[in-house]
């Protein structure tokens, strides 16, 4: 009973906001502000989307970016996670790399996107070398802050039972630093999200990035709105799924101290 | 087994020009429950860390016959390991799974956490976390316990009960015990014997031995006189009795 409130008490709030947000849309559509050709109404983007369903255009374009962003970020994570170890446990590295890593984390992603076309050219690699990139030095740096932010004490711990090597590094080493990672994990793919849109409407013949170009090169802003929407629905799902992994027992002390 | 399980034979240890100690000898017998108090920052964990081997004296012997536990001042506890599994670790010799369940159940049980098997430590009180770390040191065959300020971050009421935890646990597993302690009280209540370490380079300023079984109360005039001494050793309280309290228990005072 008061679980039904609870998640009534839940669904309804965010409801009323979209519904006063499309209400505010419609009348700013209906004042005639802004010309129609740049201002789609919402019943023409509901038009739009069942023009789009049909085709499945929109759905190839979609599963083109979530191929991109997962091998990108599955390259990152997979290289970037055990160069952060290395650079957590050797204080030496770390001086020589943080700099270097630290420039990279900072300079923008699509910087690279002409070098990407030159080496990659159009296509898949160029965008997932760029969702690399976006993901890739963040990853490694919070992995390292967290290994060298483990308390010594655990380390001690795992001597005094006499767990050394490979057994220390995943009994002691990974646990310790997991709920660090997931949550990294979460922004950097959201990062990524960000990117595959922004790198495929530069360098794509296909994905998200591309049909919002393709739209607006159309001056079809009906479906422009219906790609935003999309594009913005399918990062709010990645967050919620990797929100999953904080859920694994074995990470909930990491948030909840 | 003769001879003793722990023993320091003019140990010194300097950190670059910090002299943390200096000469310090000491020989604990086996079951012998040593107590070292001293100022804070006297190399006390110093101590403790030559003790089990951690670290090595710059000069002298440190002699150690049997299997060394630690207990630490910080969670020691794994937090990404339930209870169980945290308990699982001291017994790890074990390969048998059967028997190893049978005796992190009697641990259990020994620590009173019965019902908390699949906990975490941050799901339980500092008092419970504190009972699964002795259970962890205790599990198993293990012959010296050293204690780091186990009890130091648990609030006061919470101590005087891990007190009572420890002296109850040692009963039915009795081990060799070094605790280090700032807490005088703590010392007197648990230690045969206390060792007062003196302002760095530490050594050893003062010997006391309490004959009275455990458990003791805080309140038990011989505990008490300890803790008197003990303050006046360190120039805290000043010795008002002229008729001086020898009777009980020996004192052996060094130069």
């Amino acid at each position: 009973m008061s679980r039904l409130r609870n998640s009534t008490n839940a669904i309804l709030p965010p409801l009323a906001v979209v519904a006063a947000l499309v209400a505010l849309w419609t009348t700013v559509w209906a004042s005639g502000v802004f010309h129609e050709s740049a201002f789609p109404s919402p019943l023409a983007v509901l038009r739009g989307g069942r023009e789009e369903a049909r085709s499945g255009r929109l759905w190839n374009d979609l599963i083109t970016s979530l191929f991109r962003v997962s091998c990108g970020f599955a390259l990152a994570a997979l290289l970037g996670i055990p160069l952060g170890l290395w650079l957590g446990q050797k204080m030496g590295a770390r001086t020589a790399f943080l700099p270097i890593i630290n420039f990279f984390r900072n300079l923008s992603p699509l910087a690279w996107m002409p070098f990407a076309i030159l080496w990659f050219g159009v296509g898949d690699a160029s965008a997932i070398f760029l969702i690399f990139l976006a993901a890739f030095f963040p990853v490694a740096l919070s992995t390292m802050a967290a290994v060298s932010n483990i308390p010594a004490v655990y380390f001690r711990v795992a001597r005094d039972y006499g767990m050394q090597g490979a057994e220390k590094l995943t009994q002691v080493t990974l646990p310790a630093i997991l709920p660090q990672v997931i949550t990294t994990l979460r922004v950097t793919a959201g990062l990524c999200w960000l990117v595959v849109v922004a790198a495929e409407m530069i360098a794509g013949r296909d994905g998200l990035g591309f049909a919002v170009m393709d739209s607006r090169n159309g001056l079809r802003t009906d479906l422009l709105v219906v790609e935003m929407i999309v594009i913005g629905l399918i990062g709010v799902v990645l967050d919620r799924l990797l929100v999953q992994l904080t859920k694994i027992s074995s990470v909930r002390w990491g948030y909840e101290r | 087994m003769s001879g003793s399980p722990l023993q320091l034979d003019q140990v010194s240890r300097s950190f670059g020009a910090v002299e943390a100690l200096r000469g310090i000898s000491l020989s604990i017998a086996r079951g012998e429950f040593v107590a070292v108090v001293g100022p804070s920052g006297c190399g006390k964990t110093t101590l403790l860390n030559l003790l089990s081997g951690f670290d090595r004296p710059s000069s002298g012997r440190v002699t150690r016959d049997g299997q060394v536990r630690m207990v630490y001042q910080h969670d020691g506890l794994f937090p990404w390991r339930t209870v169980t599994e945290n308990i699982a670790l001291g017994l790890r010799q074990i390969k048998d799974e059967r028997e190893q369940a049978r005796q992190i159940d009697e641990m259990l049980r020994l620590i009173r956490l019965e019902g908390f098997e699949r906990h975490y430590p941050h799901q339980l009180s500092g008092g419970m976390r504190q009972r699964v770390e002795l259970a962890r040191a205790l599990a198993g065959e293990s012959d010296i316990l050293l204690m780091d300020e186990p009890f130091s971050a648990l609030d006061y009421l919470t101590r005087l009960r891990m007190r009572q935890e420890l002296s109850r646990l040692l009963d039915e597993r009795p081990r060799t015990v070094v605790l280090v302690t700032h807490d005088i009280e703590e010392a007197a209540q648990l230690a045969d014997r206390i060792v007062v370490l003196t302002e760095r380079p530490a050594r050893i300023r003062y010997e006391l031995s309490i004959d009275v079984p455990r458990p003791r109360d805080l309140t038990h005039p011989d505990v008490v006189r300890a803790i008197h001494r003990i303050l006046t050793e360190l120039g805290i309280e000043q010795d008002h009795s002229n008729n001086s309290d020898k009777a009980s228990f020996k004192t052996d005072a060094r130069s």
